[in-house]
């Protein structure tokens, strides 16, 4: 008994440093932000006004474009998911084969990732400019002047733009993943395969797509978290505008606390945006793991 | 090579000590104090955002330690963005500097107040006959001062020195308005004027009025210029208290004036997400006609283009009823840390800071226009247009009221929305008069 209880002690000893820091530095904040969250609070004065959960039933119920900056950080997450990722396992698969120059390739897909956002972000801007942008200059150059606007400024055209400018900033890193998950497949199974008369587009279908199903979950699930939270490129290129034509979660919650002196609004927007992207994950992992056990 | 591995890990060994000694070395002077200290033992700390200031404000330091022996250690913080959020930052810790600039609205600067972190200055402003406040431009002083039966609830008093003034108003490029077959020497005064500049600027395919209007705070500070000129400051004011709905014909004319500003071409392409760096960018470049921007852009027109000839002009008129205002008073302003232990000597510098010499100089320098009014006869003819403008001048930090940031936002997206032709002035009115109710309605 004396044994297995100081068995027990040693164990919780041993996660006692690691729970002391996820305490400290997650639990800690995290209550804290909720906290806020129940009052009123400007960011300044020593004293704070509770108003319970008025924050969050604002946020539910009186704020169209908190809902709306979701929608549009939704639209842009989809675009990623599909384009950015797909245009990612193409590519790594692609430099996966035996192709000439395929480590020069690689370096060049990871260079968008590692570049500034703000660089980035500046850089497009000046190509998609509508007086004087690389864009409206090329197009003009082919005869399609026709199709020329000012891309950041059109609220047809700037969520899309902005979309666009997000996957090719971040495929780098879908692709690095593809391709170390691809690099871990067995070189057998194929060669079993093309012994067996398999084609490649075969082996693609039978070897390569059910065993990077795993690695597809997750850089799905990066690519949501990644792409959900994604602001700084956005204040780069558009600043959210034109109107609220490119604001997304963060951009509010940054404005409710910088802008609008709304410090326990924006812990409640921060709350709620947290709930909603854990939620997201989770689902889109049950769903992940559902679909693989019926592959399996 | 098996001879080398135990030479390199012989050499290895040498190096680690080195390594060693290196570290130690480094945490140890590292733990020193960081800077000398002053003849007298006093330092003063200022934070500040100005990065164009910063090397006139060093020199400035320097020069004070030199006749009084007290260091003033000038910290530059930026962008504007970050600082805003250290100087909150470091209220809640209770680690303001001596002095700090604050840069925001008049509610924020009232929370600071109330909070006990800026110290009322009125003492010092009143003492020897008011010496000190007589130096000011009365409109600079007035941005710093709360008055008597305040909404903010702050007890009447002066809480911030001036260091600078400014105006925002409208600048044409000259060079572009003769490729007009406009007179330079005469630009729009009135509304229809102006429209008509913005058909003659369709007609050349040029490119007319930039500023930025991304960052919607100048869409809101031309905004209320016409405002005033069109309903007057009493009925302006009123609308702040909740009294005038937005929905007043005469706040639908406001929306209208940039709808129509849109349609005669009078605006540039891709303004409404434009950022005032870029917009200066254009007009130094002389890719657009008119800027709407602050004296603070002499200088970067100066640094971009040195050549660029270019004219101040009043906003154009819309409505004789009342008069013509722009944004104006303190560019920028010092507050005193109320807890600071060198609260005295902090005043002093600033006292000395805000005297004619070191306006001259720091006026001279960074070209910007001098808080003190005596030196405001030593500055270039382009500056004393802007100075102009101080006689129309006005500023939100003086009204009494501030407009819900909500209501604001509405407003000023909704214009952006007007000017890319998605939405008309009477929605954008509806909608901000909607959050003002709701708004109003959570004050009760």
């Amino acid at each position: 008994m004396k044994i297995k209880l100081k068995s027990t002690l040693e164990n919780y000893l041993f996660v006692l440093p690691a729970f002391v820091i996820f305490s400290i530095f997650y639990i800690y904040p995290f209550s804290q932000v909720f906290f806020l969250g129940l009052y009123e609070w400007d960011g300044i004065l020593p004293t704070k006004t509770f108003v319970g959960l008025n924050n969050f039933k604002d946020i539910f119920f009186s704020d169209p474009i908190w809902w709306k900056s979701m929608f549009q950080a939704g639209w842009i997450t989809i675009i990623a998911l599909i384009f950015q990722n797909v245009l990612a396992f193409l590519l790594a698969w692609a430099c996966d084969r035996e192709i000439k120059l395929k480590n020069w390739y690689r370096l060049i897909f990871f260079l968008p990732p590692i570049l500034s956002e703000v660089v980035v972000g500046l850089v497009w801007q000046w190509i998609l400019e509508g007086n004087y942008g690389l864009l409206n200059s090329w197009m003009n150059n082919l005869g399609l002047a026709h199709l020329t606007r000012n891309w950041l400024n059109d609220p047809k055209t700037a969520l899309n733009c902005v979309a666009i400018v997000h996957c090719w900033k971040g495929f780098g890193w879908g692709f690095l993943i593809f391709l170390a998950g691809l690099q871990t497949i067995p070189r057998e199974l194929y060669e079993a395969a093309r012994v067996d008369g398999a084609s490649s587009w075969t082996a693609f279908r039978k070897i390569t797509l059910p065993l990077m199903v795993p690695v597809a979950i997750l850089v799905a699930i990066l690519t949501i978290l990644g792409t959900m939270q994604a602001f700084v490129l956005i204040i780069a290129m558009t600043g959210g505008g034109p109107a609220y034509h490119t604001q997304v979660p963060v951009l509010r919650i940054l404005a409710s606390m910088r802008d609008s002196g709304r410090f326990g609004y924006a812990c409640a927007q921060g709350i709620v945006f947290g709930v909603i992207l854990v939620a997201v994950s989770f689902i889109q992992y049950r769903f992940s793991k559902r679909s693989q056990a019926r592959g399996a | 090579m098996m001879e080398t591995t135990p030479n390199i890990s012989k050499g290895l060994k040498g190096y680690s000590g080195l390594v060693l000694f290196f570290i130690f070395s480094f945490m140890f002077f590292g733990c020193a104090p960081k800077k000398e200290e002053s003849l007298t033992g006093k330092t003063v700390t200022i934070w500040h955002w100005m990065t164009d200031r910063d090397q006139t404000f060093q020199e400035l330091a320097r020069r004070y330690e030199e006749k009084t022996g007290v260091r003033v250690d000038f910290e530059l913080y930026a962008p504007s963005d970050a600082y805003s959020q250290k100087v909150r930052a470091a209220a809640q810790g209770e680690n303001l500097p001596d002095i700090f600039g604050l840069l925001a609205e008049k509610r924020d600067f009232a929370s600071f107040v109330k909070a006990g972190y800026v110290s009322n200055l009125t003492v010092n402003m009143k003492e020897n006959n008011a010496e000190w406040e007589k130096k000011f431009f009365p409109k600079a002083l007035a941005v710093n001062e709360f008055i008597d039966g305040n909404s903010y609830g702050v007890p009447a008093g002066i809480y911030g020195v001036p260091v600078d003034v400014m105006t925002i108003t409208m600048l044409y490029n000259k060079t572009l308005f003769k490729e007009l077959g406009l007179d330079p020497k005469k630009p729009p005064v009135t509304w229809n004027d102006f429209l008509a500049v913005g058909e003659k600027i369709k007609e050349a395919k040029k490119q007319g009025l930039v500023s930025g209007w991304g960052e919607i705070w100048m869409i809101d500070c031309l905004a209320s210029n016409f405002a005033f000129n069109i309903m007057g400051k009493d009925k302006f004011l009123a609308t702040l208290r909740g009294e005038v709905p937005y929905t007043d014909p005469d706040w639908i004319r406001v929306l209208t004036l940039f709808k129509e500003m849109q349609d005669s071409g009078l605006l540039y392409n891709g303004l409404v997400s434009m950022v005032n760096k870029t917009a200066e960018q254009i007009f130094a470049n002389e890719k657009a006609v008119f800027a709407f921007n602050g004296s603070w852009g002499v200088n970067v027109y100066n640094g971009m283009n040195p050549k660029l000839d270019y004219g101040v002009m009043l906003l154009p008129r819309v409505s004789d009823k009342f008069p013509v205002s722009v944004w104006g008073g303190a560019g920028s302003s010092f507050m005193v840390y109320n807890k600071s232990k060198n609260k005295d000597e902090a005043i002093k510098f600033l006292k000395w800071l805000t005297e004619k010499e070191q306006q001259v100089f720091l006026a001279a320098q960074t070209k910007n226009l001098p808080a003190n009014k005596e030196a405001i006869g030593n500055i270039s003819p382009i500056m004393a247009q802007f100075s102009l403008g101080l006689e129309y001048a006005t500023h939100p930090n003086t009204w009494g009221f501030s407009e819900s940031s909500q209501v604001t936002e509405a407003f000023d997206k909704g214009v952006q929305s007007i000017i890319i032709g998605e939405k008309t002035p009477h929605q954008v009115a509806g909608e901000a008069q909607k959050i003002k109710e709701r708004e109003l309605a959570r004050k009760r």
